[in-house]
């Protein structure tokens, strides 16, 4: 170990890493039980991304109408292209409702009905009756659901008294000879301390990955530090070739504006003042799910009826919903369209373009958020020490496509089903195992290594170049040869890795080098992405090829995986899509074709 | 008169200049705070002219091109880029706001990017926000209700009820109000600021919260409320378009109308 980090020792019963809705609902979850628990994040929690979410939370209240959690489910598992695993969906469904009357208890300021009742809006891909008629599902604080949760989610751990490690950047997990995780090494940039966590689970709940991108809707913290994490593990991630692009991105700043938009009556137009999506999903129109939405945009553009001096974007209309609907509902998009383009929604559309928003993929883990593996023919074969939740995640509920409303959910749901799987297995104060020094050594070398590297080419420089690549390379449509093309582009960005120059070398709030430690998980996660995209033949959800236009259930019904080695390789595997039920309260959808 | 002067150590001193913009006929010049802890040096302003043809419309694009293109030590926290974070609260030409949401062309001359005033550094444009957070837990902001929520349902609130939080719980916690604020800067110690006060109204006037009484027993004495002045800062500098000041009146109105009833 390099002798300069004294390394400060820690022992938890669990570790959340991560302080999003997910990471929030399973610290308190776990401090409630009484298990001692510490969530280490790198930003204060209410700056997580979550806070961003806009448009709602989606749950079969039946609040604004009839619904079913079977109906919920149905849209779910046709949104994910029959690529999410249907036991996993049913969960999440039928949890969706004790889950949001659990938020509206913890005090979410959600908006009301006339009956005082949790108010619901109609979202993409959501439907009555198995996709006869529009659902009226996703709860709603007004177009700020993300931050009304989030903070709430932070005001029931203060309530709870749970433990925070803020503005701790956690480097690497500590992994045994035998593979089991055993804790994790974060750096406390506020003092400049370096930190071991010891924890019987170490849950990473560390989100997505949209800046590997040039243009996105995430925050500049979204680096796949979870994931990064978990391929230095040697261990796989799953799904990584889906990529979700929201179709409502503000054109040129990238910032989200919420598809609640359309689900209050906004709908989108082309050059020729035409409503396109009449043409491409007849029945759902706008409200197709989000993939369906901005394959159109992209069709639109690249036929040539696209608006702007560029015909290079979209116009998203929602000047005819009137002010008093767009102040009571839609606030907060009319405050962004206006600071970030300069337009008065209530009298101008707003220039709009799809933009990568969320990622399907990611670890893989069970229903409990326990990460597995495929290990000796076992699909299903259990990591010890380690679990994952939220965006890092993948369940998978999403499959090939997530729909509007579902992460929100998806955190709660299974934030609070990894709290209640580690207050069963984890006695309360149970003694560490005794740890040897090349566990941690491994982990401080690299930190190190990077703290003084002095090669030619700023993490600023190589970030760009990545964003570049997986932005022109990596798109709503693909093909094989530009996929290829990308590959060779990102492996020579991989190699100039090796020689980034980290110019601040201090320990206190270095955030050249903290960019550089993303960068670094920013880099093997596009790496596993494309080459993922390149190695799936088939178009599915989010993942639309033009040489492999239809769908292959026969061949490629199944999650893809991936490991990745120090060169940039890629090993690749699969495990099956769940197509049965966790109980007999649903019947098994089967696939079919998927027209909204 | 006594005469105050700044200690030595915290006099700000001449920086270095950086020429990044060529000749290009679109530059501009950011004048940032910068220290570092590690240098033992005092700290320093440094320009940056930049070409505004490189760089994106806010201020955060700007220290995120500085960062990126002159300067990688250059410190500062940002994350979501669209003004829900409240990550790159700083002092930006006179005033606090967001650097994501504050646009460059906004200000006519050089422009001057300090932290949030009469806060501990720990590194240019970072301050030290724990009193702050802490202070935001000390008002227990969480629902707090005697009776039990139904089971299965939501608590029923009406329209006009749900209408009084609004205007409250947007807050983001970026620290901009309580920093700008006079009397938080001379007692923060025992004023809980702008922030923590409209908090502790948002909770107040929550038709779903039975903890009324309580919560104004915390605030009772003559600092942790009574220390606002009404010199209404908080309200100007809120980038969130919020009024701090008008929820603390609505407090202080609370507590005289308990002592009279």
């Amino acid at each position: 170990m390099p002798a300069e980090y004294q390394l400060v020792e820690h022992e938890y019963d669990v570790i959340v890493v991560g302080a999003g809705g997910a990471g929030l609902r399973a610290t308190f979850g776990m401090a409630a039980q009484g298990l001692s628990t510490a969530c280490i994040t790198k930003v204060f929690p209410t700056r997580s991304h979550t806070v961003a979410a806009q448009g709602g939370m989606s749950a079969a209240l039946g609040n604004m109408g009839e619904d079913d959690w079977r109906w919920h489910m149905y849209d779910t598992i046709k949104g994910s292209d029959w690529l999410g695993d249907q036991d996993a969906i049913e969960y999440m469904c039928k949890e969706a409702i004790p889950a949001v009357i659990e938020l509206e208890h913890y005090g979410v300021p959600f908006s009301r009905t006339d009956a005082g009742e949790i108010y619901q809006r109609p979202f993409g891909g959501m439907t009555t009756n198995y996709g006869e008629g529009t659902a009226q599902r996703t709860c709603a604080a007004a177009d700020r659901t993300g931050h009304a949760i989030l903070h709430t989610l932070y005001q029931q751990s203060l309530k709870h008294d749970a433990k925070f490690l803020i503005e701790y950047f956690a480097i690497d997990l500590v992994m045994d000879k035998d593979g089991a995780c055993k804790g994790v090494i974060a750096w406390n940039l506020e003092d400049g301390s370096m930190h071991i966590f010891r924890a019987h689970s170490v849950i990473l709940a560390t989100g997505g990955y949209g800046r590997s991108y040039f243009s996105c809707t995430s925050a500049h913290t979204c680096t796949g530090d979870g994931n990064g994490m978990i391929l230095r593990a040697g261990l796989p991630l799953q799904d990584m070739e889906f990529t979700q692009f929201h179709p409502t991105g503000i054109y040129g700043a990238g910032c989200l504006i919420t598809e609640g938009v359309r689900g209050e009556g906004g709908y989108l137009t082309n050059s020729n003042n035409e409503r396109f999506m009449e043409r491409y999903a007849p029945n759902a129109k706008d409200l197709a799910s989000r993939d369906v939405v901005s394959r159109s945009m992209t069709m639109e553009i690249t036929e040539g009826r696209g608006v702007g001096s560029e015909g290079d974007h979209i116009f998203l209309h929602l000047e005819h919903l009137g002010p008093e609907v767009i102040n009571e509902r839609l606030p907060g998009i009319a405050e962004s369209a206006e600071i970030f383009a300069g337009v008065d929604v209530t009298k101008e559309p707003i220039p709009v373009l799809p933009t990568v928003h969320y990622n399907m993929g990611g670890i893989p883990t069970n229903l409990n958020g326990e990460v597995v593996t495929l290990k000796d023919g076992n699909p299903d074969a259990v990591v010890p020490g380690i679990m994952s939740i939220g965006e890092a995640a993948c369940v998978s509920v999403h499959g090939a496509n997530r729909l509007g409303s579902n992460s929100l959910l998806d955190l709660v749901v299974f934030g609070r089903a990894a709290a209640i799987h580690c207050g069963k297995e984890i006695t309360p104060g149970k003694p560490h195992s005794t740890l040897d020094n090349d566990a941690t050594d491994r982990v401080l070398s690299r930190f190190d290594a990077l703290r003084y590297a002095d090669g030619s080419e700023s993490s600023a420089a190589i970030r760009l170049e990545m964003q570049k690549t997986m932005q022109k390379h990596a798109a709503v449509f693909r093909t094989g040869e530009l996929m290829s093309e990308g590959i060779d582009k990102l492996e020579d960005i991989w190699e100039s890795f090796k020689h980034v120059k980290v110019s601040d070398r201090s320990m206190i709030w270095n955030t050249d080098l903290v960019e550089t430690l993303e960068l670094e998980n920013l880099l093997g996660s596009a790496m596993v992405s494309i080459k993922a995209a390149a190695n799936r033949e088939e178009s599915r959800g989010a993942h639309a090829r033009e040489d492999f236009p239809d769908r292959d259930d026969d061949k490629w019904m199944k999650h893809t995986l991936t490991w990745l080695d120090k060169a940039g390789k890629v090993n690749f595997d699969y495990r099956p899509v769940h197509m049965y039920t966790m109980t007999d309260e649903c019947e098994v959808v089967p696939p079919k074709k998927r027209v909204y | 008169m006594a005469q105050f002067r700044l200690p030595k150590n915290s006099k700000i001193a001449k920086g270095k200049v950086y020429d990044h913009a060529g000749n290009s006929k679109n530059k501009k010049t950011f004048k940032v705070y910068r220290w570092d802890p590690d240098s033992g040096e005092n700290p320093r302003t440094d320009s940056y002219v930049i070409d505004l043809d490189k760089c994106g419309p806010m201020i955060l694009d700007a220290i995120v091109y500085i960062k990126n293109e002159i300067d990688p030590s250059l410190t500062f926290r940002r994350s979501c880029r669209e003004g829900i974070c409240g990550s790159c609260a700083m002092n930006i030409d006179g005033t606090n706001t967001l650097a994501c949401t504050k646009s460059i062309k906004s200000i006519k001359k050089d422009v001057k990017i300090y932290p949030l005033p009469h806060m501990q550094v720990r590194k240019d444009l970072v301050p030290d926000l724990n009193n702050f957070y802490e202070q935001y837990s000390s008002v227990q902001p969480w629902l707090q209700s005697n009776t039990p929520p139904p089971k299965n349902k939501e608590r029923l609130q009406s329209k006009e009820d749900r209408e009084k939080i609004d205007g409250l719980y947007e807050c983001i916690l970026c620290a901009c109000c309580s920093t700008s604020c006079p009397s938080y800067w001379w007692n923060s110690d025992k004023y809980l600021g702008p922030a923590t006060l409209l908090q502790s109204y948002r909770w107040l006037v929550d038709s779903r919260d039975d903890a009324t009484n309580e919560r104004l027993d915390s605030l009772e004495g003559s600092f942790k409320l009574f220390r606002c002045h009404t010199i209404m800062n908080c309200a100007k500098t809120c980038p969130k378009g919020l009024n701090p000041a008008k929820a603390i009146a609505e407090i202080k109105k609370m507590m005289v109308a308990r002592e009279t009833a």
